[in-house]
């Protein structure tokens, strides 16, 4: 396992007009991501945690400072560039999990592979790897709307991980979930990174962010505390619940 | 991703909304269709009256005595005849263009039958009125030369006289029928010609040789022809020419001084045909322009529509933006779902107006006359439709913000 960064950002700042009036959002923040890390970013709304989770994810661009990505240094990319950056490094999961509605399971996770390139037949095997990977197999024609919440997100999970990137990003993964699907779901998110996944999520719970293996928390666009820490077991509670 | 899958993405994204697809299209369907069957129609029509021209004779002119109105009007029947027999000799030794030349006098009278009784217009003409009319006897004959100088008392039948005389399908030739009380010798009947411009039936008449008219029907003016003189001109490039020479000699006869006006009109048949194939023609125009706005109109349905969709699928486009859409597939997609739409529309349109061109000309009796370039045509601007309503909603699309597109409620 390589110690370069995988992300690295050097003293951003994210400033928005408001009126004549320049209010930051991010404060000359730094942070460094390894391979392998479990990262859980928390914050009261209003501290940047999504702001700051918006330029790692390239989805948007610091007014200052510098963001390297696997070693690319993305904050002067175009928009086109940027889209790339994002189909081949990262995932993304949501709250609201974003699935194409009226459309199957199969194809929602094919999304990534289609503005990849990849040609038709290789798409759908790779989708369905996805699915398996993620405990859907029987359901890859199943529309959204004939799936759970929980089922829901693991379809978006299954999305963010079939293009194989670094990291993966998620904003409130479980805030559309109640408790025992939140904890299968942060069950999964284990899993994956057991298996060597980066992942930086977001979250306003702390039952949920004891699952990572760093800690972050943000106030008034800084990060205030950084520490590792040994994560809880998902699996375990999980197990806890069914026996309950 | 390339164009190529930019299209099955698109028609997927109109299918998962068939029926709000379907109504946009609708405009363009419309559109597409009524331009179709409206220049299907109007050429139709136009080939129609072509053949009814045709089947008048092309190189036909008429010499009527008086002058024209202004509105081209016949002022020649009922005004004070100045045509003679003379005249007509002169035309038709004299004028070089001309073939033919008969005089035409008419009237309507009462046919008697065996069985029944008719009133149809009778005409006394000579020989040479066969000619020019290009009329041809189905059975029988018309006038030998003898009965042209005679005043023989024979008839040659229109196929509708001869119907009501005689009943269809019967052969009046050798019968004899009653006119002005006197018996006349069935000689003819002629090939069916049909419907006049002005809408009269062609075949619905009797012709008798001119000497008879005039002896035994209808008292003439010694010398005059109180009628018309039917000319041909030798082709149908030659009708002005005709035209000319009629008009010199006549003047030259009529000892008309250069400022007078004539004492005659002759009417070229080409040139009103044509008068009437241009009025056809500023119509079939007009109805097309028409149609080209309720195109336009089709195609402001497919961009307020693509503008509601785009404004509906905003946290899609932003999902998608993530998860590695590039502007310009966004504007790809939202560009090929509108020219899907406007494209699907017009290949329905034409297969429409065709039928509607189809129906219509049955139900007229016009010739169906598709043509491909017509067809292409509608179809290609469908497709200018498509992508000219399309673009400012897909640039809309393309221009989002991934971020606030992905928090849009």
């Amino acid at each position: 396992m390589t110690d370069r960064p995988l992300m690295l950002a050097r003293s951003l700042t994210k400033a928005y007009q408001v009126g004549d009036e320049a209010l930051p959002v991010l404060d000359r923040v730094s942070l460094e991501v390894k391979p392998g890390e479990f990262v859980a970013i928390m914050g009261a709304s209003g501290s940047g945690k999504s702001t700051l989770m918006n330029i790692l994810g390239c989805l948007d661009r610091p007014t200052s400072g510098s963001y390297l990505l696997d070693g690319r240094d993305v904050s002067r990319m175009g928009r086109s560039q940027l889209a790339e950056i994002r189909n081949e490094l990262l995932g993304f999961v949501f709250q609201n999990f974003n699935l194409l509605s009226r459309t199957s399971a199969l194809e929602n996770v094919e999304l990534p592979l289609i503005y990849a390139g990849v040609e038709r037949t290789a798409r759908s095997a790779r989708a369905r790897s996805a699915l398996e990977r993620v405990g859907l197999a029987d359901r890859l024609s199943h529309r959204p709307s004939q799936l759970s919440g929980g089922q829901q997100q693991r379809v978006a999970i299954a999305r963010a991980i079939v293009n194989r990137p670094r990291v993966l990003l998620a904003d409130e993964p479980t805030g559309n979930l109640d408790s025992k699907t939140s904890t299968s779901v942060m069950a999964l998110f284990q899993e994956l990174w057991r298996d060597g996944l980066t992942i930086v999520f977001v979250t306003h719970e702390p039952d949920v962010a004891r699952y990572a293996s760093r800690l972050l928390v943000m106030r008034d666009g800084q990060i205030v505390s950084d520490t590792l820490q040994t994560p809880a077991q998902a699996g375990t509670d999980l197990a806890a619940m069914r026996v309950a | 991703m390339n164009l190529a899958q930019t299209l099955p993405l698109a028609l997927r994204a109109l299918a998962r909304n068939l029926t709000r697809s379907l109504l946009t299209a609708l405009g363009v369907v419309i559109g597409v269709a009524s331009v179709i069957s409206m220049v299907a129609v109007g050429a139709g029509a136009k080939a129609k009256v072509e053949a009814i021209f045709a089947s008048m004779g092309t190189n036909m002119l008429i010499v009527i005595s008086g002058s024209t109105t202004s509105g081209g009007q016949a002022g020649g029947f009922g005004s004070l005849p100045t045509l003679t027999f003379a005249d007509l000799r002169a035309l038709q030794t004299q004028a070089s263009a001309v073939k033919f030349a008969a005089p035409v006098v008419a009237t309507k009278a009462t046919l008697v039958s065996d069985d029944t009784n008719w009133t149809t217009s009778v005409v006394g003409t000579t020989s040479d009125y066969f000619e020019i009319r290009g009329w041809k006897p189905t059975r029988g004959g018309t006038f030998g030369r003898d009965d042209a100088d005679t005043d023989a008392k024979v008839v040659v039948l229109g196929q509708t006289a001869s119907e009501k005389l005689f009943g269809p399908g019967v052969d009046p030739v050798g019968r004899s029928v009653r006119l002005r009380a006197m018996p006349f010798q069935v000689i003819g009947v002629l090939e069916r010609k049909g419907q006049s411009p002005m809408g009269t039936d062609y075949d619905d008449t009797a012709l008798v040789p001119l000497k008879t008219f005039q002896s035994k029907i209808q008292g003439g003016l010694e010398n005059y022809i109180a009628g018309a003189i039917l000319v041909s001109a030798v082709s149908a490039n030659d009708t002005t020419r005709a035209q000319q020479q009629i008009s010199g000699i006549l003047r030259d006869r009529h000892h008309i001084v250069s400022a007078d006006a004539d004492d005659f009109s002759v009417r070229n048949l080409a040139e009103i045909a044509s008068a009437q194939q241009q009025g056809t023609q500023v119509l079939t125009g007009l109805l097309a322009a028409i149609a080209v706005v309720s195109l336009l109109v089709g195609g402001i349905g497919i961009m307020n529509i693509m503008l509601v969709s785009v404004t509906e699928r905003t946290r899609e486009i932003g999902l998608r933006m993530a998860v590695g859409a590039k502007p310009w597939h966004v504007l790809a997609q939202f560009l090929v779902e509108a020219l899907s739409l406007s494209m699907l529309g017009g290949a329905l349109g034409v297969v429409i107006g065709m039928l509607i061109a189809a129906l219509v000309a049955r139900r007229f009796n016009f010739p169906f006359a598709p043509r491909a370039d017509m067809a292409l045509l509608a179809f290609g601007f469908s497709a200018f439709v498509g992508i000219a309503f399309g673009i400012y909603p897909a640039r809309k699309a393309a221009r989002l913000d991934p971020i606030e597109a992905l928090r849009y409620e």
